[in-house]
């Protein structure tokens, strides 16, 4: 019951949110909704028993990128000519059918009577949580099934890291 | 590695709480939790500025009631009825909306950390003393962390004035930077612990029969400096550098909107205090003693030591000690240790602390590894064991960033300053003398 209503005015604040993001017409505006919708998420998050992750989306999402963001969009500070960016036509259609797809396989997602487990989900996440701690759940298979691929992607980070300081120091 | 719950502790069956007793306690909590707060908050800025007439020999403040006992109210009451100011190009929604972010999250911190043993009530049940026990304990408390930032940067941005804008960039670049070294600092903490959850970090020290700021000193060390940059106290107050930014990102707030950000400082404070207490001074544990090691394991179990009325009263008076103590040590450093230059946060906190921090998680978890592999069991000797590791690494580490100036004393001072007599002395060397005492 009172899962319900925390869920309904979640809910309702991530989308009031993400409408904001896509219609303020201030950067920094839009930046700010973007939060509030990260914020809104985490707390739904919260609400399925995922606590870890929701932690990780207000710390990684709402901390370090945005703070980034506001970084660059204060620095550059962007005047009011956002408007040669809106494009008509051809990118219209391409967003509209883009928009249509995304609609289509969450009608889907939703009239699925039940989603199955997550494979190597065994229990209900509340049992697993309590069991082996809210970052247990996610570090066991991380780091026991699925530790090649880890490091493949950290290695891929790190590349990616390097190359942008490679190419930023040339510039200079 | 530990085991949760410890195999070899006594369970004790006790009532848990119905649903409405949980919800009426869970209430009380959060009112006195947030009273207390806030009140404590008000007698911080009383006692910063007792402390510092202290140490500046002055009187400090001592004309609002009996030894100035009631300047704060007398605080709130002005900045309450004072005029607002509004700049006349401050983006306005933001402008206002800048304080709240500051003051809120501050304020929500608090709900994770256990601020005493659990308390029987007769007839309703056991209550655990934390607002929120948190499966994510410590990540929360980063979570909010950050989003505190946003308050700051958005204050320097919204203002509309040079000063408090390069106050609102230097918020954000240094506490991005810290919070890095923040986080990798407390990485041995959950490896030793084996949990984020904050009650089970105390209980993982009280069942190790040692705090962690032993075995784990060095974290301890970079925890706490991240911390006072964390909480923009000197000698990380950049942000409001006042020889050279005014106040930096509230120059231009005024009244209760000023008050905002001063309650916001303040309660970082109390809460960095509070989250340092119990992640290395075993938080609401009192030492030696053995009879309040306990842990709620689930509603209605208790593991370890019987739970009793004195013993949440006893045990929350040493967790407000602990806190105090550091709160008074975030006061000293402030009034002794002069302002950072920019350059040198920054090198400090990328070059220095990250490094270090890293290095630290690699000792510790090789040493837990080992130490694993030749069937140690989670227990004192494990942490004597850690302790000796860390005691040499943090030797190499204070050597290293000392650089003759404190430990070697003052014999390396005194054969720096022969050689550079001697140098001197000789007329054809003398170019460009390098002035004594100086080194980068």
């Amino acid at each position: 019951m009172i899962r319900e209503i925390l869920w309904w005015i979640f809910a309702a604040e991530a989308v009031l949110g993400a409408l904001g993001m896509v219609l303020s017409r201030n950067p920094v505006g839009s930046l700010l909704s973007l939060v509030v919708t990260f914020f809104g998420l985490a707390a739904i998050y919260v609400l399925l028993g995922a606590f870890f992750i929701s932690a990780i989306q207000v710390i990684v999402y709402a901390g370090a990128i945005m703070v980034l963001f506001l970084f660059v969009i204060m620095l550059l500070n962007l005047g009011h000519d956002y408007h040669a960016d809106l494009r008509r036509g051809v990118w219209l259609v391409l967003g509209g059918l883009a928009s249509g797809l995304i609609g289509f396989v969450l009608y889907r997602a939703v009239r699925t009577p039940s989603l199955e487990l997550p494979s190597g989900l065994t229990s209900p996440l509340d049992e697993l949580v309590q069991r082996q701690g809210a970052v247990g759940v996610i570090a066991a298979p991380l780091f026991r099934d699925f530790s090649v691929a880890f490091e493949v992607t950290s290695v891929l980070l790190l590349v990616a890291a390097i190359g942008a300081v490679v190419l930023a120091k040339r510039r200079v | 590695m530990i085991q949760f719950p410890a195999t070899n502790v006594p369970l004790h069956q006790v009532q848990p709480l119905s649903n409405t007793a949980f919800l009426i306690a869970s209430v009380i909590k959060v009112v006195v939790v947030f009273t207390g707060v806030m009140v404590v908050v008000a007698y911080l800025t009383l006692l910063e500025r007792w402390i510092s007439a202290w140490i500046q020999d002055r009187l400090g403040p001592n004309r609002v009631g009996p030894r100035g006992i009631l300047q704060p109210l007398a605080d709130g009451l002005k900045n309450l009825v004072k005029e607002e100011m509004y700049p006349a190009k401050a983006a306005n929604i933001y402008y206002i909306l800048a304080p709240m972010l500051t003051g809120i999250p501050a304020l929500m911190t608090f709900a994770v950390i256990p601020f005493a043993s659990p308390l029987p009530i007769p007839g309703v049940g056991v209550v655990n003393m934390v607002v929120a026990d948190l499966p994510i304990g410590i990540l929360y408390i980063l979570a909010l962390t950050s989003l505190g930032v946003y308050g700051i940067v958005m204050a320097g941005w919204a203002s509309n004035n040079k000063y408090a804008f390069l106050g609102g960039l230097r918020a954000s670049a240094q506490m991005v930077s810290y919070e890095v070294a923040l986080g990798m600092s407390l990485i041995p903490v959950f490896m030793l612990a084996g949990n984020v959850t904050l009650t089970q970090v105390v209980w993982a020290q009280q069942t190790m029969h040692l705090w962690y700021a032993l075995p784990l000193g060095l974290a301890f060390f970079l925890f706490v400096v991240s911390a006072f940059a964390e909480t923009n106290r000197l000698p990380f107050d950049l942000p409001e550098a006042e020889s050279e930014l005014i106040t930096g990102y509230h120059t231009e707030y005024s009244s209760m909107k000023f008050s905002l950000f001063f309650i916001g400082e303040y309660s970082n404070m109390l809460t960095a205090s509070a989250v340092m207490a119990t992640l290395f001074l075993g938080g609401w544990d009192i030492p030696i003693w053995q009879g309040d090691n306990m842990i709620m394991i689930a509603p209605g179990v208790v593991a370890g030591a019987e739970p009793a009325w004195w013993k949440t009263l006893l045990t929350f008076g040493a967790f407000a000690t602990k806190t105090g103590f550091f709160i008074l040590l975030y006061m000293w450093v402030r009034w002794t240790v002069p302002r950072f230059r920019y350059d040198q946060v920054m090198h400090l906190g990328w070059k220095v602390m990250l490094p270090t921090a890293l290095v630290f998680i690699v000792v510790t978890g090789t040493t837990i590894l080992v130490l694993d592999a030749l069937g140690i069991p989670y227990g004192l000797g494990f942490g004597l064991i850690l302790t000796v590791v860390n005691a040499v690494v943090a030797a190499i580490f204070f050597m290293v960033i000392d650089r003759d100036r404190v430990i070697s004393g003052a014999s390396a001072h005194d054969r720096r300053r022969r050689r550079v007599d001697a140098r001197l002395a000789m007329p054809v060397a003398v170019e460009e003398p390098e002035p004594a005492g100086i080194r980068d």
